[in-house]
């Protein structure tokens, strides 16, 4: 047996060989996904634009997530207000429960919750359109009539979804902390002029401008890799059908750490 | 005829991993001339096609456009280039979510900023031209049968003028009737634009009736090219066996 046969048959070269294959192909998805950010953040400043194609996404991502992320917040904070105060009876701590109401949803809940929803509703149809797109041709149709894929499919896109999260998020805020206020006011017994004073005493404007920002952040996750998977579909339904998951998968996952990391930034 | 060829392909190779695609091809178009391409699937057609229009970029060799070589432009200088260039895809890659007129005039409004009434008017003018009604311009594509489907799809190849024009499988899907119908337009529109064309096909009727000139490839090279009246004189045991569709010759084909 030669030196290289030997090797092959190595338990030990093996594993090598499974983990620096695995590390190869992580480095180079990463290495792919890092330049497509990078060429997509470049084409949504540098012009043409197209200023219709904005408009329609942001309607499409914006206006149209309305009632999901509104109905999201609102029975969240319903049932906040309702955990709390299962919890906080025990210490005689009812007061406190408007404040954490108010922390919660606008530094936590709304943007991790919105951000979510939305990567279900927007993220998917974002690579599954653009993934039908490639399949069907039509992103090569595009390249051969003069027009830029990445500034016409993606830049409004992704400005659209950076844009209206943060918008989203702030209706999400206002909502969830109405939410609470039904339920502690009409099930709870709360004095109305109470909860409304002890929110916004506990409530400081970093809280809901953090909040904001890590909207904005997860719009971008959610659009970025809607358009990544999309765009670099596999062929037929099978395709289109496996980049609409994996843009949902891999953005809900990000949100999750990025959500971490940016509390980290804002609150440690 | 111009000295400089409209497109010119040196040594051209293209893999992906341990699949050598393009092995070294090696072709020119006059300008002003309509060549085919033949051969079987997977020997590399599209891909070559691909790598003109920049979807692709070679490993190796050169591609010149009117002389210039076009690997590894700029973007801006990129799409310039993309303005000589009309493409009617295989599938016709109509936007489904715009109306005919609109996947026509889609060229002219965002790719070089043409006023919409004006270039509503040249979508309708190029809807006439490949036969179809102009009631046909508020229709989506969904709504319209394979045969219109290409007629749209050669509309909007050909409504900007383009130097030169690519059909990629032009009569795939079509019943012999309406191939006939496509190719005779095809012919028609390449003529009347002065264009430059070049189509890669399985239909040998398609080969006949579009084409100047006609180029085999096999293996991801050119095996042979020649006038078209010389195809069925060619000598060349590939192009014999293609022209043919005999099952029994050099060109073999793996069944798994």
């Amino acid at each position: 047996m030669d030196t290289k046969s030997q090797n092959i048959s190595n338990p030990v070269f093996n594993i090598f060989q499974a983990v620096g294959s695995a590390l190869l192909t992580f480095l180079q998805k990463t290495g792919k996904l890092s330049a497509f950010v990078g060429r997509s953040v470049y084409h949504s400043f540098t012009p043409p634009f197209f200023p219709a194609q904005l408009w329609r996404q942001l309607v499409d991502i914006g206006y149209y997530s309305l009632p999901v992320v509104g109905m999201t917040a609102l029975f969240t904070g319903m049932v906040l207000a309702l955990q709390s105060y299962t919890g906080f009876t025990r210490f005689n701590a009812e007061s406190a429960i408007a404040g954490v109401v108010v922390l919660s949803v606008t530094r936590e809940l709304a943007p991790v919750l919105a951000g979510l929803m939305v990567a279900g509703r927007v993220g998917a149809a974002i690579a599954a359109e653009i993934g039908t797109m490639r399949v069907t041709e039509q992103i090569d149709a595009l390249t051969t009539l003069s027009v830029n894929p990445f500034k016409y499919l993606i830049a409004p896109r992704l400005i659209a979804a950076t844009i209206t999260l943060p918008v989203l998020v702030l209706v999400g805020d206002v909502v969830g902390v109405y939410g609470g206020y039904v339920v502690s006011i009409y099930n709870l017994g709360f004095s109305p002029g109470s909860y409304i004073s002890q929110t916004w005493d506990v409530v400081e404007k970093m809280d809901v401008i953090s909040g904001l920002i890590k909207a904005g952040v997860f719009g971008f996750i959610v659009a970025i890799m809607g358009c990544y998977h999309g765009f670099h579909s596999g062929r037929g339904a099978q395709g289109v059908g496996a980049a609409t998951t994996n843009a949902v998968v891999s953005s809900s996952i990000l949100i999750l750490i990025f959500n971490y990391l940016l509390t980290q930034v804002f609150f440690s | 005829m111009s000295k400089t060829p409209k497109i010119e392909l040196s040594a051209i190779r293209k893999s992906f991993g341990n699949n050598h695609v393009l092995n070294g091809v090696d072709l020119v178009v006059p300008e002003g001339k309509s060549m085919v391409i033949i051969g079987g699937s997977g020997t590399g057609k599209s891909v070559m096609l691909k790598c003109i229009l920049g979807l692709l970029d070679p490993d190796e060799g050169s591609i010149k456009i009117d002389g210039q070589d076009i690997i590894g432009m700029g973007p801006q200088n990129r799409d310039a280039l993309m303005r000589k260039f009309g493409m009617l895809f295989q599938g016709a890659a109509l936007f489904d979510s715009m109306k005919v007129w609109q996947n026509i005039a889609f060229g002219l409004i965002q790719g070089r900023g043409m006023e919409r009434k004006k270039a509503r008017d040249i979508a309708i003018e190029k809807i006439t031209a490949v036969g179809l009604g102009t009631d046909v311009a508020d229709l989506y594509p969904a709504e319209l049968s394979g045969g219109m489907q290409k007629r749209v799809g050669l509309a909007r190849a050909v409504a900007a003028n383009p130097e030169i024009i690519f059909f990629d499988e032009p009569t795939t899907g079509l019943d012999p009737i309406m191939a006939d119908v496509i190719n005779q337009l095809i012919v028609e529109q390449v003529k009347q634009l002065g264009a430059t064309a070049l189509s890669i096909t399985h239909d040998m009727g398609s080969v006949r009736t579009i084409a100047d000139y006609v180029a085999m490839i096999h293996e991801g090279k050119i095996v042979w090219t020649g006038p078209v009246k010389e195809l069925d004189k060619s000598g060349n045991p590939y192009v014999e066996q293609f022209i043919h569709g005999r099952a029994d010759g050099p060109i073999t084909r793996r069944v798994a």
